[in-house]
C-alpha cells in the first residue's frame, strides 16, 4: 500500500463527509428559496450515519506526513462528535413551528462542516491540523449562532461569540508559533523529543504552553474564559446551542487530553496544578453562579461550564485512568446534555418558543411524558445513582483520588452539592407549582430524541462495560 | 560578498511581535467605541502570530512554520469576511455598532 493511498484511506471519512457537505450545499440552491432545510436535514443527517460507519471501520495509522493520526482514542472522539452533531440535526428538522420563514438550509450544511472541522481537531498529530481544524468548526459555529437573522438575540450572541472567539483563536496561534519556536517542530512527535531531551525547559515554552491553554479553555468555556457562554448559549437558536453545548467541546477536549498526555507529557507536574485551578473554578462557579437564573438556556450555560469542570478533573489527574474517566463523562454529558436540549426545543406555546423556568411549571401534570424525560436528564446532572452522570462523576472522582487530589475532589463532591439546588429547583416547578398554560404538543423527533436519550440515561449502566473497555483502549492508544 | 547591514537577530523580531499581540488585546479590551477596531485588532493579534511564525521558521531554517502562515493568512480572510457579516446582520437589527449597545443579554 503506497504512502497515497494510506493518506486516502485513513481520513476517508472526513473526505466523505467535507465532499457531502459539498453536495447537499449545491442541493439546497437548486430547491425553491425556504424550501431546502427538511431535504438537507435528512441528507445531512445521512451523510453522518454513513461517515460513524466509515469511522469505526478506519485502520489506525498516521497520514499526509504525520500530520493527521487515526487511532482507538480518534475514532471515540469522532463517534462522540458525530452523534452530537446528529442530536442537533434532529432538533433542526422541527424547529420552526410558527409563521415565520424556516431556517435556512445552509443551518445542515454549516452544523456538517463544523463536525468536519471537530473531526480533524480529533485526529490533529500537528500544530498545523490542529488551528485548522478548529477554525473550521469555529468559524461554522460563528454563522449559525447568528442565523436568526431577524432576531436581535441571536446576531447579537453571533457577534459576542465571534469577538471573543477570534480573541481565543488569536492567543491559540500566538501560544502556538512560541510552541513552535522553542522546540523547532510543530509535529507532535517531535515535541515529544525536544522536551524530553532539555533539562531546563525554556521559558519561552512555557509561556506557549499557557497560551495554548488559554485559548483551548476558551473553546471549552472553562472559567475565567467562559463569559460568553451564557449569552451565547441564550441568544442562538436552540439546536445551535445543543450542537455548542456538545461536538465542539469534546472535539476541544480530545485536542487537549492529546496534547496535554502526548507532547507535554513530561512536563505534567508543571501543568497539573494549572488544569486543577481551573476544574475548581470551573465546578464552583458553574454551581454558583446558575442559581439566580430563570432562563432554562442560561441554566444550562451554567450548567455546562459546570460539567467541562468536572470533565477536566480526569485531565489534572494525568493518567491512563483519568483520560478514561473524561472519556467516560463526556459519553455521559452527551446523552444527558441531549436530552436536556430536546427538551427546550420542544418547549413551546403556539409555536413559539418559550425559554423561562416558569413556562415549565406544572408540566408533571400537563404533560408527564416530558416532564419525566426532562426530570430524568436532572437528576442525572446532579449526579444520582444509578443514572449516566453518576458513573461520569464517580470515575473522574476515582481517577482524581487515585493521582492524590484530594483538595480537588472534596471541592468537586461539594459544587455538586451546590448544584443539585438548581437541578433540584426545575424538577420542583415541573411537580409542584400551579400550572401554567399547556405547552404545544412536541414534535415526533423531539420525542425521539428525548425518549432515546432519556432512556440511554437510564440504562447507562448497562452499556458501561463495554464503554469502559473501550475508553481504556482509547486512553492507552493516547499513552497517557 | 558580506550584506552591508548586518542582520537583524532574531530577538527584534519577536519583540516586534510581541508588541503586536500587546497593541492587539489592549485594543479589543479598552475598545469601547466601535466594533470594526475590534476586526483590526484581532488581525493585528494573527499577524503578530505570523511574523513569529516566519521569523522562526528562518531561525530554523525549517519551512513548516512558513506553510503555517499561508494557512492562517487564508484563515483570516475567512474570519474577517464572517465577523463583517456578522456585524452587518447586528447592524440591521439594533441599528448601532457601538460596543456599549452590546447589551441586550446580561445577568
Amino acid at each position: 500500500m503506497n504512502a497515497m493511498s494510506v493518506n486516502w484511506i485513513l481520513a476517508l471519512p472526513e473526505i466523505t463527509l467535507a465532499l457531502a457537505g459539498l453536495v447537499i450545499l449545491v442541493f439546497g440552491v437548486l430547491q425553491r428559496p425556504g424550501k431546502g432545510i427538511g431535504a438537507c436535514t435528512v441528507l445531512s443527517i445521512a451523510a453522518f450515519v454513513g461517515c460513524a460507519v466509515l469511522v469505526a471501520l478506519s485502520p489506525d495509522g498516521a497520514a499526509y506526513a504525520g500530520t493527521f493520526v487515526n487511532d482507538s482514542f480518534a475514532r471515540f472522539m469522532k463517534i462522540l462528535v458525530l452523534l452530537g452533531g446528529l442530536v442537533a440535526l434532529l432538533l433542526t428538522v422541527s424547529y420552526r413551528t410558527d409563521e415565520r420563514a424556516p431556517l435556512p438550509f445552509e443551518t445542515a450544511v454549516l452544523i456538517l462542516f463544523s463536525t468536519v472541522g471537530a473531526m480533524i481537531m480529533a485526529s490533529s498529530a500537528n500544530l498545523m491540523t490542529l488551528f485548522v481544524g478548529l477554525e473550521l468548526s469555529s468559524l461554522s459555529i460563528y454563522i449559525l449562532a447568528a442565523l436568526e437573522r431577524d432576531d436581535v438575540l441571536s446576531s447579537e450572541a453571533g457577534l459576542k461569540y465571534f469577538v471573543l472567539g477570534s480573541l481565543a483563536s488569536g492567543l491559540l496561534l500566538y501560544g502556538m508559533s512560541l510552541v513552535y519556536g522553542y522546540a523547532g517542530t510543530m509535529e507532535y512527535s517531535g515535541l515529544i523529543a525536544a522536551i524530553q531531551q532539555t533539562t531546563a525547559l525554556p521559558v519561552g515554552l512555557m509561556v506557549g504552553l499557557v497560551f495554548l491553554v488559554v485559548g483551548l479553555c476558551f473553546k471549552l468555556s472553562v472559567v475565567p474564559f467562559h463569559m460568553w457562554t451564557p449569552d451565547v448559549y441564550q441568544g442562538a437558536p436552540t439546536p445551535v446551542t445543543a450542537y455548542m453545548a456538545g461536538a465542539p467541546k469534546f472535539a476541544t477536549f480530545a485536542l487537549l487530553l492529546r496534547v496535554m498526555s502526548g507532547p507535554f507529557g513530561a512536563m505534567a507536574p508543571r501543568w497539573q496544578i494549572l488544569i486543577e485551578t481551573l476544574s475548581i473554578l470551573s465546578m464552583v462557579y458553574g454551581a454558583l453562579a446558575a442559581i439566580p437564573q430563570t432562563n432554562i438556556k442560561r441554566l444550562m450555560a451554567y450548567s455546562s461550564i459546570g460539567h467541562m469542570g468536572y470533565a477536566l478533573m480526569g485531565l489534572a489527574a494525568a493518567s491512563t485512568n483519568g483520560v478514561r474517566a473524561t472519556l467516560v463523562y463526556l459519553a455521559a454529558y452527551l446523552v444527558m446534555n441531549a436530552g436536556v436540549f430536546a427538551v427546550i426545543t420542544a418547549m413551546r406555546r403556539k409555536g413559539r418558543e418559550v425559554t423561562s423556568l416558569a413556562d415549565l411549571s406544572g408540566l408533571g401534570r400537563t404533560d408527564p411524558g416530558l416532564a419525566a424525560a426532562l426530570a430524568v436528564f436532572m437528576f442525572s446532572m446532579v449526579g444520582a445513582p444509578p443514572l449516566a452522570g453518576f458513573f461520569g462523576k464517580l470515575m473522574v472522582f476515582a481517577a482524581a483520588w487515585q493521582s492524590g487530589l484530594y483538595v480537588l475532589v472534596g471541592i468537586g463532591a461539594l459544587s455538586s452539592v451546590i448544584g443539585a439546588y438548581y437541578y433540584l429547583r426545575v424538577v420542583k416547578v415541573m411537580y409542584f407549582d400551579a400550572s401554567a398554560e399547556r405547552l404545544d404538543q412536541p414534535a415526533r423527533s423531539l420525542v425521539f430524541v428525548s425518549g432515546s436519550m432519556g432512556l440511554a440515561t437510564v440504562f447507562f449502566v448497562l452499556a458501561l462495560g463495554p464503554l469502559m473497555a473501550l475508553a481504556r483502549q482509547a486512553a492507552l492508544a493516547l499513552g497517557g | 560578498m558580506t550584506p552591508a547591514i548586518a542582520p537583524i537577530g532574531l530577538g527584534s523580531y519577536l519583540v516586534v511581535s510581541a508588541a503586536l499581540l500587546v497593541l492587539g488585546v489592549l485594543g479589543i479590551f479598552l475598545n469601547r467605541k466601535n466594533i470594526i477596531i475590534i476586526l483590526m485588532s484581532m488581525e493585528l493579534i494573527l499577524l503578530a502570530a505570523n511574523l513569529n511564525f516566519v521569523a522562526f521558521s528562518s531561525a530554523h531554517a525549517d519551512l513548516s512554520g512558513q506553510v503555517m502562515v499561508l494557512f492562517v493568512l487564508t484563515i483570516a480572510a475567512a474570519e474577517a469576511a464572517i465577523g463583517l457579516a456578522i456585524v452587518t446582520v447586528y447592524f440591521r437589527n439594533r441599528g448601532s455598532i457601538q460596543v456599549e449597545d452590546v447589551t441586550m443579554m446580561k445577568g
